[in-house]
């Protein structure tokens, strides 16, 4: 087969690489790149303020945000998805919870700012039924438009989509490990210490580091909630390219967005390692 | 390979008492009553769906019976949960840990039971040994083949030294040829170790090759149970009659304790018609064809099995049987031939029409 | 079958109630809330309505219902023939394609925002101003779960051996994929337009930070800050439409496979 045969087939694949190209790589490499420039020429100014203390207390909030949304958004969804993986496929509980998971896990940042305050905001529902019921004020200072706030509705999003993620993990804990466990002289503990726990254990952590790395990387829900200051790494770069508080810091954003891929991607990276060994026991 | 063992130290009697499981309309189980002996081997035979492996699963303490008795030795076991039993079961495929390596799988109910690691080890290392698997302890199980996660699975359930192995269609799941290979593997070690057994399988060629004895079971009940060369001579029912070995069905008249059929004066089985016209269900390898003198019938085709020759006849009042002959004799035969059918068994089973 | 204990039955159940609990009250705050008027508390349908009246909000609203329906043609012009290619012509780039596909998983929207405004300038200057230009980033974003949903559907037929029969039956390239493989991955190219569709009603980012004020997130957040009713009922209304797109793709499945069958 001459040489240009081979390449022919190839050929077909150039209108999506090329769309890749323009659309996703060369933003990519654009915000790499202009994380080392300042004025238009090389220069580590913006990547060294991501070691400033207001930009590390930014991280650090994000990755806490992040974190404690992940966590608690894993081991809920892990124990609804526990509830419902004993029920054949065709129970009523489980298909409403597998299509609940599908929907809510695609509500987007939008509607979900929008649910938060129509339920714990100034006016919010639930806000005047406990004020009118039981007399507390719990809208306070308005926490739900601050971290606190961000991670609740953050969990909201969390547990639909570690459901969506770990079902199928659970799903793959075959009956005979237990039936074979529970023959050898195993009590439910035991089987659950020694053989589901080690099985589940890559496909949870992978789970939950996915968990992350879409808290991590999530924009509207905070854009909407919080209109006023940048806690989080994603509203400071909002704030670097609309120039509310600095101006003409649009290397900073950079440098904040390339920050971001440098985690997401770690995060991934080892999501994707976890991934192939819960799915070798996992199968 | 079926020698009776001699009394077992290790073995244990087995008693199930007329048990009965429904599962919704479903009966599954339709008061099963059987008595194991000590070191001894049964194999459940059955079509899918006739409660061999619900008895297994109820013996084990997996399932839950709705009436009747279990027990174990001269203990009562019917209530006892599923994981105080001891007894070693080997499921049909995918029972290994998938995390632990081989030796810790082996290891796994000796660690439940407390013993220290190097005990355990040792032990685990010992039935590798025992199965054949010596150099794979530290392999995983995704690294074995079928055949070879079954000879751990049985490790596995030996390493306790159980009352009782149970063995759930073990060989289902594997090529023919690993079939054949384990089967008397897995015979070998029981008469080693001399554990109390029970088989359970839907394919009687298994079933006849391994066991002390076959229970044949259908909708539920155990239609006969008794040492292989037995069942397949004289079976009791028509349905193990047929469901175990070929049968061909040859038209017999029957009275005063004998059938005629093709000519000849055959004793009756028991469970028989006693008078009158019937079927008579007889073995191929009973039947005899001869090229020569008075002819009863014509050869339709002859299949060459190697050793053996199956030889279908058209008999003169148009029944079809199938012979089983000597390949030297079938050689000759061809397509069409007048040819003589006689049958020369020790006794048929003749039922209703 | 091992039976569970009493005990936990108990448990369970309070777990769904305390789950649905959870999840279904922010869902009837938003009806709540949308339906009552602010200043008095008593139930209104204004804010509903001006998901009609308002001329901003409709217009925003058709705006975007347009620019699911251009992602959707795109991205399905753009992955299903690719898609199909590797299979019939290139399988060594199946895992190239499937890593790039992926991709967006790991470059978060916001970074391709702050890098994408050169590109975006060349788009303007071709393409013109209007919103619908978001629909070249839209296919990005919703690349991995279109990826995904084809991906299942291809890998559910043997693509490679119905090409096959269909060429040896004399049919073109253009056959087979539209005629042949295209009307046995419906599941797949439903699934995919699902995910577009809710992502594109749902997408602010871009449209916040690219500034495109004429899409329907970036209007129902700019009302938000005046008239919270009514940016609620649009969300809520944005949710119900995905939800009933949902069955709607869910039962034209069921009757396509029963359809099958028969």
């Amino acid at each position: 087969m001459s040489k240009l045969s081979k390449a022919a087939p190839w050929a077909g694949l150039l209108p999506f690489m090329i769309y890749l190209v323009v659309f996703l790589l060369a933003p990519t490499i654009t915000v790499v790149v202009g994380a080392f420039q300042e004025d238009g020429r090389f220069s580590l100014v913006n990547v060294n303020e991501l070691f400033s203390s207001t930009l590390l207390t930014v991280l650090w909030k994000s990755v806490l945000l992040s974190g404690v949304s992940a966590i608690v958004g894993a081991v809920l969804g892990a124990f609804l998805s526990y509830l419902i993986v004993t029920r054949p496929a065709t129970s009523v509980v489980r298909r409403v919870v597998t299509a609940a998971a599908g929907v809510l896990a695609q509500f987007g940042g939008l509607s979900l700012a929008f649910a938060f305050i129509a339920t714990l905001g100034f006016s919010g529902i639930v806000t005047k039924a406990v004020s009118s019921s039981l007399g507390l004020d719990i809208y306070g200072n308005g926490w739900i438009y601050a971290l606190p706030g961000l991670t609740l509705v953050y969990t909201y999003f969390q547990i639909p989509l570690m459901v969506i993620v770990f079902l199928p993990a659970l799903d793959g804990v075959r009956p005979q490990w237990r039936e074979a466990a529970v023959s050898l002289g195993a009590s439910t503990w035991q089987y659950w210490r020694q053989v589901a726990a080690p099985l589940l254990t890559p496909a949870f952590l992978g789970a939950l580091l996915l968990l992350f790395a879409n808290a991590f990387a999530a924009y509207a829900t905070a854009a909407i909630l919080v209109s006023q200051g940048q806690p989080i790494t994603p509203l400071f770069i909002r704030a670097a390219l609309n120039s509310e508080v600095m101006l003409g810091r649009q290397n900073l954003a950079f440098a904040l967005a390339f920050e971001m891929v440098i985690v997401v991607s770690i995060v991934m990276a080892a999501y994707a390692l976890l991934l192939r060994r819960a799915s070798r026991w996992l199968r | 390979m079926t020698t009776a063992p001699e009394a077992s130290s290790t073995g244990v009697g087995v008693s199930l008492v007329d048990l009965r499981r429904t599962y919704g309309t479903l009966n599954a189980l339709d008061g099963l009553s059987l008595e194991m002996a000590p070191g001894e081997m049964v194999v459940l035979l059955g079509p899918s769906g006739c409660g061999k492996t619900t008895a297994l699963r109820i013996l084990a303490g997996l399932d839950r019976a709705d009436a009747g008795e279990v027990r174990v030795g001269d203990k009562e076991m019917t209530h006892v949960p599923a994981n105080k039993r001891d007894m070693g079961m080997v499921f049909q495929a995918y029972s290994l840990f998938p995390h632990m390596t081989v030796r810790d799988n082996v290891a796994f109910g000796l660690r439940l039971r407390g013993q220290d690691k190097g005990k355990r080890l040792k032990r685990a290392d010992d039935m590798l040994e025992l199965v054949g698997l010596a150099k794979f302890a530290n392999r995983f199980a995704h690294q074995l083949s079928g055949g070879q996660q079954q000879r751990v699975a049985l490790a596995r359930a030996l390493a306790i030294e159980p009352a009782v192995l149970l063995l759930d269609e073990p060989l289902s799941a594997l090529d023919a040829k690993v079939r054949v290979q384990l089967r008397d593997e897995i015979r070998r070690v029981q008469l080693d170790v001399g554990t109390t057994t029970l088989f359970v399988t839907h394919d009687q060629e298994e079933a006849l090759a391994v066991a002390d004895r076959v229970g044949v079971m259908n909708a539920g009940r155990l239609d006969q149970i008794a040492p292989p060369t037995e069942l397949y001579a004289r079976p009791a029912t028509r349905f193990v009659a047929e469901f175990v070995g070929l049968s061909n069905r040859l038209a017999a008249d029957v009275s005063g304790g004998g059938a005629t059929l093709l000519g000849t004066r055959v004793p009756l089985l028991d469970g028989s018609v006693e008078s009158g016209a019937g079927h008579a269900l007889v073995r191929p390898e009973a039947l005899a064809v001869a090229a020569d003198g008075e002819t009863n019938a014509r050869v339709v085709s002859v299949a060459f099995l190697g050793p053996i020759s199956r030889v279908q006849c058209r008999l003169d009042d148009d029944q079809i049987v199938i012979a089983q002959v000597a390949s030297a004799v079938a050689a000759h035969l061809v397509q069409d031939q007048p040819v003589r059918v006689d049958v020369s068994a020790d006794a048929v089973l003749v039922v209703p029409d | 079958m091992i039976r569970e204990s009493g005990r936990f039955r108990v448990v369970r159940y309070v777990a769904y109630v305390v789950f649905g609990l959870f999840f279904l009250l922010p869902l009837y705050s938003m009806l709540d809330f949308s339906t009552r008027d602010v200043a008095t508390g008593a139930r209104t349908g204004k804010a509903w309505a001006a998901l009609v009246q308002d001329e901003v909000l409709r217009a925003s609203i058709v705006t975007s219902i347009l620019l699911a329906v251009l992602t959707t043609v795109l991205m399905l012009a753009l992955l299903v023939p690719t898609m199909i290619w590797v299979r019939l012509r290139v399988p060594q780039a199946s895992r190239l394609i499937e890593f790039l596909c992926l991709l967006p998983l790991t470059i978060p929207p916001l970074v391709i925002v702050v890098g994408i405004s050169n590109v975006y300038a060349w788009v303007s200057y071709l393409f013109g101003n209007s919103a619908y230009t978001l629909t070249f980033v839209y296919v990005v974003l919703v690349l991995p779960y279109s990826y995904r949903a084809i991906d299942s559907a291809l890998s559910s037929i043997n693509v490679v051996t119905l090409a096959e029969a269909a060429r040896s039956l004399g049919a073109g390239w253009s056959t087979v994929i539209l005629r042949v493989i295209l009307p046995n991955i419906t599941s797949g190219v439903t699934n995919a337009t699902f995910v577009t569709v809710a992502l594109v009603l749902g997408e602010y980012t871009f449209t916040s930070l690219l500034n495109f004020p004429q899409t329907m997130p970036y209007v129902i957040a700019a009302i938000g800050k005046s008239d919270a009713p009514v940016s609620v009922a649009a969300a809520l209304g944005s949710l119900i439409f995905a939800t009933l797109l949902l069955l709607l793709f869910s039962l034209l499945g069921r009757r396509n496979r029963s359809a099958k069958e028969a």
